[in-house]
């Protein structure tokens, strides 16, 4: 197998990978990347968010030869020293449960944030719904958004 | 002021505690293997930790750290069980630093996540033990001070003493009070002195959740773990024939397709040992997508099981239960809850004279409810990391009850319980599935057999169709009135595949003269689990709504009708053993009528229903607000109220409570797995629908009772009403009763 070249959070890393195998288990079991999350495998949950030249994106069906040369950001490299506008506004509103699903909203709400700085109720209601949270924490993920809307 | 002896023999493992405190130095080389945070580099921190008590260890510089001595699934209890700590240690929360602690009953106590539990158990022993170290730092600075300990004042982690001006940290005088005895009695704060416990206080791991550290069983991993599946049948009854992993051996990265069998034959199973599938296929290999994708190759014949028995240990010895081979649809299920229903069942609880008062009645009506199996769906699916050698094993992974799988894992094993380190790590969800220890036994006998370190993982679809399910339930509700509609008689006769969800103690027990509570089960190999509020999150359901209709025949409003049920089960309780305290009861609706302005004007915009339960110790009451979203009924707003005592954590409290809402939520509408010739319909989220993001209401408002009665659960009182609430809402909005759920399935229908 010819090594994969990949661009993750600003460094270019080398994986030695079949072509077919899914970016989620490319940074999970390989680069030990672990905060991007499985969840379903199938692209429904969201635990597997990632930024794909600053789109969110689900890892989890997304082959690592479809992505080389491309600029993947995870939650690692979403901020240097985890002060990310949306992270912040995750840590003031106190949204995690169990915590599981939140990197992935997390990537999601930043995503949006970039091409929408001020998104309304419902645009952040339709963005965030790829996102299964099975504690329950939908209030607060939205409340989270808003204040880190505000931030921005 | 509260006394506590702390030789208190009914509680040995505070006791064990306590003693387990006097005079150990502890180096943090050897705590590092607890910690799953790649960032905690023992260069980092002081060299030496003193001991004082197995909860708390402090440095010289006055660093405090507070172990969590249970697992933590979302409830807060890695916050909120080290601010008790901190509360009666009098230290600045601030300046604490918290760890998940070593899997040790005798230092830690039970350790066990489940029955909204956690805080109502440790309440006291966590008291004490803050309290315990404080009188042993102050004895300690009396000593070297040269005063009368009892002049001695503590604040924030410092101790003063006023008259001769002298002031030093806890720090200073922790290695001399880690070698002095644990004090005989100790004195606890009073309520209204709390500075920590009542305040919100943030997750302490919040940093970590956001910044995406490996935290979870899925994230534990060492050098040269192997990566190892399970591919169970495809249907309940089934077994494995034979198999031909010919093509799947030839796949990059494969290890190895082998059969083992969970337990021997006459295995006998304790309570938490439910096997689903004992015979195990498994396929190991290096990672994780190779491994998912070589399973695909397998060629696997499957037969049917046949009856079978579990050998299941017993309060009065073991006893054998038959598991029925036959594969299973649930419109046989629906069959065969009629079929039972109507056969005699048995009594579970008598008052009065039921039958005349029924026979003699003015009029009745009877309504059934029903529920489907549900599936836990935690957002981690199961997992487990194993490494098991000849003489010991490490054993990681997302568990709630350590103490109840290490019994069993020592016996599959044939290891004693210290050569097995278990270690406790945050899980990423649990409902209760992960109370159960299946996933860890077989990630136990994968590695011995491969003689390598080896993490079991469950696909989402293995986690969905491998059971452990919340039973398939139903319950009709028969309600006697006399010609003036007063309420004479009250009879449920309620059952489940295969478990009987009747509490038969609670409430309207107790208010109605003439009771009648039955159940039946009926046998199945669909196995089934814990499940968020265990019975109560359908008895909730149905009974709440009968009530509803109950009231409505009467021309009561729901809340009076329930109040004027409760104050007669106050002052004139018919029958014994009623489970809940009437008052507690009654306050949560009070409290809800008020904060959700029931009899305003104003909110007669809204199709609104209500409900309330008590459960694990705790009442909670639900406002539920239902509004028309594009032809649909939607939940828009819920005002909750909960009685669970003291609040530790307010914040997380609403948190939990809003997330029980949406939680409930969720099952009431769209929750349900369905079965065909054994075969479980939904093995996926393309399937199983989850509420989303859109679906949650827009306004959840939380209130708590305030009272100083110690803290019971707060986990799960809040989600089984919710249920009720919703279809009475429901009601409203639609003109027609909700019996089935999940309710959506009716409205969808129609739209």
């Amino acid at each position: 197998m010819p090594a994969i070249t990949l661009n993750v959070n600003g460094k270019t890393v080398s994986v030695d990978v079949d072509p077919a195998t899914p970016v989620l288990w490319v940074l999970r079991d390989h680069l030990h990347l672990v905060g991007t999350k499985y969840g379903c495998g199938v692209a429904q949950c969201g635990a597997c968010t990632i930024m794909l030249d600053n789109v969110a994106m689900r890892s989890c069906m997304l082959l690592v030869s479809a992505v080389a040369k491309r600029a993947i950001t995870t939650i690692e490299g979403l901020s240097e020293n985890g002060d990310h506008p949306v992270q912040k506004a995750w840590l003031e509103l106190d949204v995690a449960q169990c915590g599981y699903c939140q990197t992935g909203q997390i990537m999601t709400a930043a995503a949006l944030l970039k091409s929408n700085p001020n998104p309304t109720d419902a645009q952040i209601e339709a963005s965030m719904s790829g996102n299964i949270c099975r504690c329950g924490t939908y209030l607060r993920i939205k409340e989270a958004v808003k204040t880190a809307a505000k931030q921005n | 002021m509260e006394n506590f002896k702390t030789n208190n023999s009914r509680r040995a493992f505070l006791k064990s505690s306590l003693l387990a405190g006097g005079g150990l130095m502890i180096s943090f080389s050897g705590l590092a293997k607890f910690s799953l945070d790649g960032k905690i580099n023992a260069a980092d921190l002081p060299g030496e930790w003193y001991e004082l008590t197995g909860y708390i260890k402090i440095t010289q510089d006055n660093i405090i750290k507070i172990f969590n001595p249970n697992p933590e699934f979302g409830q807060n209890v890695m916050t909120s069980l080290p601010m008790i700590v901190a509360e009666e240690l009098d230290v600045d929360w601030k300046k604490v630093v918290v760890e998940m602690g070593p899997h040790d009953n005798v230092k830690l106590g039970p350790q066990f996540t489940g029955g909204s539990n956690s805080v109502r158990m440790y309440w006291k022993p966590l008291r004490d033990a803050g309290a315990a170290a404080r009188n042993m730092i102050i004895t300690a600075a009396a000593q070297t001070w040269n005063v009368p300990a009892e002049e001695i004042t503590t604040k924030a982690g410092m101790l003063y003493h006023e008259k001769t001006g002298k002031s030093g940290t806890y720090g200073e005088f922790a290695s001399k009070a880690s070698a002095i005895p644990i004090p005989k009695e100790v004195k606890l704060k009073d309520v209204k002195d709390f500075n920590v416990v009542r305040h919100s206080q943030k997750n302490v791991e919040g940093v970590k959740i956001v910044t995406g550290k490996p935290l979870f069983g899925l994230d534990y991993t060492q050098e040269g773990t192997l990566i190892a599946m399970i591919e169970h049948p495809p249907a309940f009854g089934m077994k494995v024939k034979s198999f031909d992993a010919a093509e799947t051996l030839k796949m990059p990265g494969i290890k190895d397709v082998f059969t083992l069998k969970l337990y021997e034959d006459g295995y006998e199973q304790a309570g938490f040992d439910t096997r689903t599938f004992n015979d195990l296929l498994v396929v190991v290999g290096a990672t994780t997508w190779e491994v998912m994708n070589a399973r695909k190759k397998l060629k696997v014949t499957w037969e049917p099981k046949g009856d079978t028995k579990d050998k299941m240990a017993g309060r009065g010895g073991s006893r054998e239960v038959l598991v029925p081979g036959a594969l299973e649809s649930t419109a046989t299920h629906f069959a065969k809850m009629k079929e039972y229903a109507a056969k005699p069942a048995q009594l579970l609880r008598k008052d009065g004279d039921p039958e005349t008062a029924f026979k003699n009645a003015a009029k009745v009506i009877e309504r059934t409810y029903n529920a489907p199996f549900l599936a836990h769906n935690c957002m981690e699916p199961m997992n487990c990391f194993a490494h098991v050698a000849d003489d010991k094993a490490l054993i990681v992974g997302p568990h709630q009850a350590a103490s109840w799988i290490e019994p069993t894992l020592s016996k599959v094993l044939n290891l004693p319980a210290d050569k097995i380190d278990m270690q406790i790590t945050r899980m990423g969800g649990g409902f209760g599935l992960r109370a159960y220890g299946h996933t860890f036994v077989e990630a136990a006998i994968i590695s011995k057999k491969v003689k390598a370190p080896v993490k079991l993982m469950y696909t989402r679809e293995d986690d969905m169709t491998y059971g452990i399910y919340r039973p398939m339930y139903t319950a009709t509700y028969r309600a006697a009135f006399d010609a003036n509609k007063n309420l004479i008689a009250f009879h449920v006769k309620g059952g489940g595949i295969p478990e009987n969800p009747i509490h038969a103690n609670r409430f309207p027990a107790g208010a109605v003269d003439n009771y009648l509570a039955e159940g039946w089960e009926i046998p199945s190999n669909i196995t089934i689990g814990a499940f968020r509020a265990p019975r109560s999150n359908f008895n909730a359901a149905a009974e709440q709504s009968f009530l509803d209709e109950v009231a409505e025949v009467m021309g009561k409003d729901p809340i009076e009708f329930r109040l004027e049920l409760l104050k007669r089960a106050k002052e004139n309780p018919v029958g014994k053993n009623n489970e809940y305290d009437a008052d507690r009861y009654a306050e949560v609706l009070r409290l809800v009528k008020e904060k959700s302005g029931w009899s305003d004007a104003a909110n007669k915009q809204y199709s609104r229903g209500v409900a309330a339960y008590f459960c694990h110790n705790s009442y909670a009451a639900h406002v539920v607000d239902v509004v028309k979203k594009d032809g649909q009924p939607f939940v828009e707003r819920v005002t909750s109220v909960v009685d669970c005592g003291i609040v530790i954590n307010p914040d997380a409290a609403t948190n939990m409570v809003q997330g029980a809402v949406v939680d409930g939520i969720g099952n009431a509408l769209y929750g349900e797995q369905t079965f065909k010739e054994g075969v479980p319909e939904k093995n996926n989220f393309t399937r199983y629908r989850m509420i989303r993001h859109r679906e949650a209401p827009k306004k959840i408002d939380v209130h708590f009772v305030q009272n100083d009665i110690n803290p019971t659960g707060l986990g799960e009182p809040p989600f089984p009403p919710i249920f009720a609430a919703v279809a009475n809402a429901l009601y409203k909005s639609e003109k027609k009763r909700f019996y089935n759920q999940p309710f959506s399935a009716e409205f969808q229908k129609k739209a």
